[in-house]
């Protein structure tokens, strides 16, 4: 432990002007408070910026548990204001069972954005602006083809953080919501077309379904999102 | 599937890493030079394996909870198997047909995946045949290779039993990010299979159960009291001390929201009476 932290001191001692400069305030007071562990989760976050170039502000979903909370609220926040549009103006001649079935995965994804809301508190970031332009809910295919990447992207996102998390409750929590998602993922799958819950687009070889992590998340994710996101505190 | 960060957080706590893996040269340059042929799903089964040369960690929780998962693997193997195999049991000519093929190869999918993860970290995997499983549950389940439905009704219950262990399991894993991953992405498929295997009981040639869901709602909703072990505690309404009706959503919606896990004694519970 000792030569760990010494480690990091001599990292965060070599990039401190970098820190300085370009942590934002809320990021740096963290630093100047934390202990070990939160030094730690900065030096990572302050590496990954280096590589990624993320300097550009927006909402900064923290770091640690938190960070990862934050990171499934925003999805959630898309999912549910997705899908809160879909039930508002259903597409046409929409079938009862698949309102009813929409319906449903509205009130889950509702479920799952206010439980995270509640359960961050304080830390929760704020409401994400959408942009859905780009969707045409009067039609089937479209707002099917939409929940399908919707659905595969939440999926894939909980399976790739999941190693991220320290807590071993929130760790049980995320897996209690993903399985929820690959249900949906696979019911809008065989809505689109029956028998593709599982095909070989998602399942790889070894019957393993995909993993993404945060930033491959965000960048696909981020073109439904107004608000910009900044996961650069996020443990990698 | 980030080795090279991975690699540099543990150097940072032990600077002799790249030492340590040395002798193991020819194991690094095998896993680099072949990671684009092999699966990458089985590349971070490889690390786990070439950490525990190296530091000769103790990995028999790790093993202990594959060999598990191995076991419910080869349950549903076999029964996908069997079905697949009996004449007259699916359905000729419709769709549910390739949907019992998809499925059982995921499953034969992931009994070589976890045997080859076993064996990596040192263990021994579990070894099942087909006549070693007993899927009429000592005469609970007669017709389950002759009726169709039955059939179905069995295999929801092993998808939701499934979906359940592999939660129940993720923390012991957190020691392996690698593995767990692994698990997590086992996880979603039988969650996948769930959902569409509750479709298909809902048709009428799979029994018409026109009240069920891709989700679980409330506690035993198969229409099956027989398994009603495998929603115990399905219907719960209280996450991380949250009640979720409370955020606005009907008890229905509660619970199908938030799938439940399941305690290793409690699956093998349910397991064992389909294991003769």
């Amino acid at each position: 432990m000792k030569n760990f932290q010494q480690e990091d001191q001599d990292l965060l001692h070599k990039e401190s002007g970098f820190l300085t400069a370009t942590l934002q305030r809320r990021s740096f007071l963290q630093y100047a408070g934390a202990g070990a562990a939160g030094i730690a989760l900065i030096a990572a976050g302050c590496k990954k910026d280096n590589d990624n170039n993320t300097q550009n502000g927006g909402v900064d979903l923290g770091s640690g548990d938190v960070g990862i909370l934050n990171y499934a609220y925003a999805l959630e926040q898309l999912e549910a204001a997705f899908y809160d549009a879909v039930i508002k103006t259903p597409y046409a001649n929409i079938p009862a069972s698949e309102l009813a079935l929409l319906t449903d995965i509205r009130d889950h994804e509702l479920a799952h954005r206010e439980f995270f809301k509640k359960a961050l508190g304080t830390s929760a970031i704020p409401a994400l602006t959408v942009d859905f332009s780009s969707i045409n809910f009067s039609v089937r295919q479209n707002v099917l083809a939409t929940a399908k990447v919707f659905e595969d992207l939440g999926v894939s996102a909980y399976n790739g953080a999941g190693k991220l998390i320290k807590s071993a409750d929130y760790l049980v929590l995320a897996g209690k919501i993903v399985s929820v998602e690959a249900r949906h993922a696979a019911l809008i799958r065989d809505l689109i077309e029956n028998g593709t819950f599982a095909n070989s687009e998602v399942i790889d070889a070894n019957g393993l379904d995909k993993a993404r992590t945060p930033s491959e998340v965000l960048s696909m994710a981020q073109s439904f999102i107004k608000t910009s996101i900044n996961a650069s505190n996020l443990p990698s | 599937m980030n080795i090279i960060n991975i690699l540099e957080e543990i150097e940072k706590v032990d600077g002799d890493v790249y030492e340590r893996l040395s002798p193991r040269r020819a194991a690094m340059k095998q896993f680099y030079s072949l990671g684009s042929k092999v699966a990458v799903a089985a590349v971070p089964l490889a690390l786990g394996s070439m950490f525990k040369k190296a530091y000769g960690q103790t990995t028999s929780t790790v093993v202990d909870v594959l060999n598990f998962a191995l076991t419910l693997e080869y349950l549903e193997y076999y029964f996908y198997q069997t079905g697949a195999a009996t004449a007259n049991l699916i359905p000729v000519g419709t769709p549910a047909v390739a949907a019992i093929n998809t499925i059982r190869d995921h499953e034969l999918a992931h009994v070589n995946l976890l045997k080859g993860a076993v064996t990596g970290l040192g263990g021994t995997p579990v070894s099942f045949v087909a006549t070693q499983f007993d899927y009429t549950a000592k005469n609970t389940f007669p017709t389950v290779f002759s009726n169709y439905p039955t059939f179905l009704a069995v295999a929801q219950a092993f998808e939701d039993t499934g979906v359940r262990a592999y939660k129940g399991q993720a923390p012991n894993l957190m020691s392996n990010p690698g593995v767990l991953q692994t698990a997590l992405q086992i996880h979603s498929v039988e969650a996948r299979h769930a959902s569409h295997i509750r479709q298909m009981r809902k048709a009428p040639a799979g029994g018409g159960v026109t009240a069920l869901k891709p989700w679980i709602t409330g506690a035993n909703d198969s229409g099956v009291p027989q398994v009603n072990a495998v929603y115990a505690g399905e219907d719960n309404v209280t996450q991380a001390g949250v009640n979720i009706p409370g955020l606005g959503v009907s008890v229905s919606a509660a619970t199908e929201s938030f799938d439940e896990f399941l305690v290793k004694a409690d699956v093998l519970a349910i397991a064992s009476l389909f294991i003769k």
